[in-house]
């Protein structure tokens, strides 16, 4: 038995840090959020260089990250349905899209919904729901439709799912462009309401696109909330259930584990998740329309928590950072992005099946599965 | 809701609607063909169908085929095309088979992964041609769309106020059947198709009576692939058009076809097939073909709600064991 300092020196950095006492990982925390909350201002050399304006005609830095916050808010909350739950969802998109719409149609005075209500209630022109109103009633949509999709799909085996779930986002997306009384169509919804807060000296709203940094600051708030949910939900009764059903859902059923109430769960708070990246990005572009929800962004949702680690909520921050960060920071990669995105899924998915920064469970699990398909190979 | 139009009109878009299905239930041939054998929705499957479009684009180019060329020079780049299309789609078929599915079924990975490697699979198909080859060539690569030649020019053979039917309709329709007829024959009366069926009802039983099982996975995707190509052929033959992306809509529109009918289920595909054309085609009709896309998902979420085994039930192992 070899010394316990030999073992913490020859453990990785997760031992370490897992096994380090309580005031080391606050005060780790506490770095790591402060470095976290300045880097918008960042512009000292050589630190300056991770900024994506560095050269003419690159991305305002703080939108950029305000885009990969956002990000990691849809890969923590899609990581709950594919890494947790283990269902792939390719529709992950509709949801998002319905956040963004959501906001859109009820917070925006511009929009054909608020109209119809304004004409049809006697309200006053330019009548619209406020922000924070906005803000459950998008939840609450986003979890309807999860509810309406995954009611009569996640009883079936989870490759249909996976069907099923794109063709929902098509249809989100189909309908989002051609059904101009609801949507205003191809033309989108302009004059998206943003959060409240006090108007700055030049008379702006709080929240508007020159002082970038709040918005970042904003989703990093709600980011920081999500993940603390969404670790409390792995740990909890809910959380063990997903484990059980994604291992074996049949020994899961005999355990009085209900596979298809827990799944459902995980569906529906992954759409609210979803939505809730929506409203964001809708509220901070204060423009919605239906080309940006395009089918391409869900593969690169998945691809996203699957490079990353997928059932690792670290794992599918560390892949939402990359994926969004590196195309903007080497701006000649964006036109290949896709395809790079394509080639790392498929490299990933062989030689490294459980994601960059794995789940250890899912690692696991995947080591067994492959050491019983060798066991049989030894055995013919 | 434009009843008038659909009455007026019921001859034709009835033919186009099988037109259409044809292509769709050969596409879904190659879904079924590996979802029975393997349990595996082949996500690269419409990729190897985009494959089959550019190779058609590529024969006729290689001799110098244009609309308005000599008969010779059009029977040689039609053979080469049809002789081509579906070596390159089982080619592609064959490459996504071996370098990203085979080292994973020696993994014993569960689907979740297969999937998502199937999807990672046609993200670099598409943007093989949507990007890379485009890097390389330049045009006609590249996101736009691109026109082949129309080789054989379109002509009313009946023309009546009841129906239109066109010479390239008929091609499509009779080709497609008659490869179907042919891949039925070949998995339910020859040897290999023996070993398929075999390895599709129990892969370890087959595999005890000598089946060698690595050779009919390949077989499948070769096969699924060869069907691809030729659906490629008839598409391009049709609508004189290819993309990058041209595969994904048709992929999908063949999987749903290939469920419709009964996955797994080779009579079944192309029951479907036939049935989602026509379906399309009417309800793009009655409501507008901005909707047109979207007959194919509902159709494929009520499938799956009401009867998700599909309308023959799906069993590629019991279509005559």
């Amino acid at each position: 038995m070899p010394e316990m300092s030999t073992l913490w020196k020859r453990a990785n950095l997760r031992d370490r840090w897992e096994t380090s006492p309580l005031w080391v990982r606050m005060l780790g925390s506490g770095i790591l959020l402060a470095i976290a909350i300045y880097l918008p201002f960042v512009n000292r050399y050589p630190f300056a260089y991770i900024r994506t304006d560095l050269s003419t005609g690159g991305s305002d830095w703080s939108g950029v990250l305000t885009t990969i916050v956002i990000y990691m808010i849809v890969a923590t909350g899609l990581n709950v349905v594919i890494g947790m739950a283990g269902l792939l969802d390719l529709g992950y998109i509709g949801f998002y899209a319905i956040g963004a719409y959501s906001v859109a149609l009820f917070g925006s005075p511009d929009s054909p919904v608020t109209k119809w209500f304004a004409a049809h209630f006697g309200l006053s022109e330019g009548w619209s729901v406020p922000f924070v109103i906005c803000v459950p009633i998008a939840i609450a949509i986003a979890l309807m439709a999860g509810v309406i999709l995954g009611a009569p799909t996640l009883r079936l085996r989870g490759d249909y799912l996976a069907i099923v779930t794109m063709g929902f986002g098509e249809i989100i997306r189909i309908i989002s462009r051609n059904a101009n009384g609801l949507t205003n169509g191809p033309n989108g919804v302009t004059n998206v309401p943003t959060p409240p807060g006090p108007t700055t000296a030049t008379g702006q709203p709080f929240f508007n696109p020159i002082d970038g940094y709040r918005w970042y600051w904003l989703c990093l708030a709600i980011l920081l909330l999500l993940i603390w949910l969404v670790r409390r939900l792995e740990y909890s009764r809910v959380g063990r259930s997903w484990l059980a059903i994604r291992e074996d859902e049949d020994a899961a059923a005999v355990m009085g584990v209900s596979g298809f109430k827990f799944k459902l769960w995980a569906f529906a708070i992954g759409a609210a998740v979803g939505a809730i990246a929506g409203l964001l990005f809708g509220s901070k572009q204060q423009f919605v329309e239906p080309t940006g929800f395009a089918l391409n962004l869900s593969f690169l949702f998945v691809a996203m928590v699957v490079i990353g680690g997928s059932g690792n909520v670290v794992g599918a921050l560390f892949g939402a950072f990359l994926i969004t960060y590196l195309p903007e920071r080497f701006r000649f990669l964006s036109d290949a992005r896709p395809f790079c995105f394509g080639v790392a899924l498929v490299l990933v998915m062989i030689l490294r099946p459980q994601g960059l920064i794995p789940n250890r469970r899912r690692a696991r699990e995947l080591e067994d599965r492959r050491l019983e398909a060798e066991e049989v190979a030894t055995d013919d | 809701m434009n009843f008038h139009e659909l009455f007026a009109h019921f001859g034709d878009l009835t033919v186009d609607g099988l037109t259409k299905g044809s292509i769709y239930a050969l596409v879904a041939l190659g879904y079924t063909l590996v979802y029975g054998v393997l349990k595996l929705i082949n996500f690269a499957h419409s990729e190897v169908f985009m494959v089959g479009t550019w190779t058609v684009l590529g024969a006729y180019s290689l001799v110098g085929a244009d609309e308005g060329s000599g008969v010779g020079l059009i029977i040689l780049a039609t053979l080469l095309a049809i002789v081509l299309a579906p070596l390159a789609s089982a080619a592609t078929a064959l490459t996504v088979e071996r370098v990203a599915y085979r080292p994973l079924r020696k993994k014993n990975a569960p689907s979740l992964i297969f999937l998502i490697t199937a999807i990672g699979c046609s993200l670099v198909l598409v943007e093989t041609f949507g990007w890379l080859l485009h890097a390389i060539f330049g045009p006609p690569f590249g996101r736009a769309a691109v026109s082949i030649p129309s080789l054989i020019p379109e002509k009313e053979l009946i023309s009546s106020t009841w129906i239109t039917v066109s010479n390239t309709q008929v091609i499509v329709i009779v080709s497609a059947i008659v490869m179907m007829v042919g891949l039925d024959t070949f998995v339910n009366r020859s040897r290999l198709g023996r070993g398929v069926r075999a390895v599709a009802q129990d892969p370890d039983t087959a595999a005890l009576m000598g089946v060698n099982q690595d050779r009919v996975i390949m077989l499948i995707f070769v096969l699924g692939g060869a069907m691809a190509g030729i659906a490629a052929f008839l598409y391009t033959l049709r609508y004189d058009i290819t993309k990058f992306d041209i595969g994904f809509l048709i992929g999908v529109k063949a999987f749903t076809a290939a469920v419709l009918g009964g996955i797994g289920n080779l009579r079944g595909a192309l029951v479907g097939g036939l049935l989602l054309g026509v379906v399309e085609v009417y309800s793009s009709t009655l409501f507008s073909s901005n909707w047109e896309d979207v007959t194919a998902f509902v159709v494929l979420i009520l499938v799956l709600m009401v009867r998700p085994t599909g309308i023959l039930g799906e069993s590629l192992a019991k279509a005559r064991a």
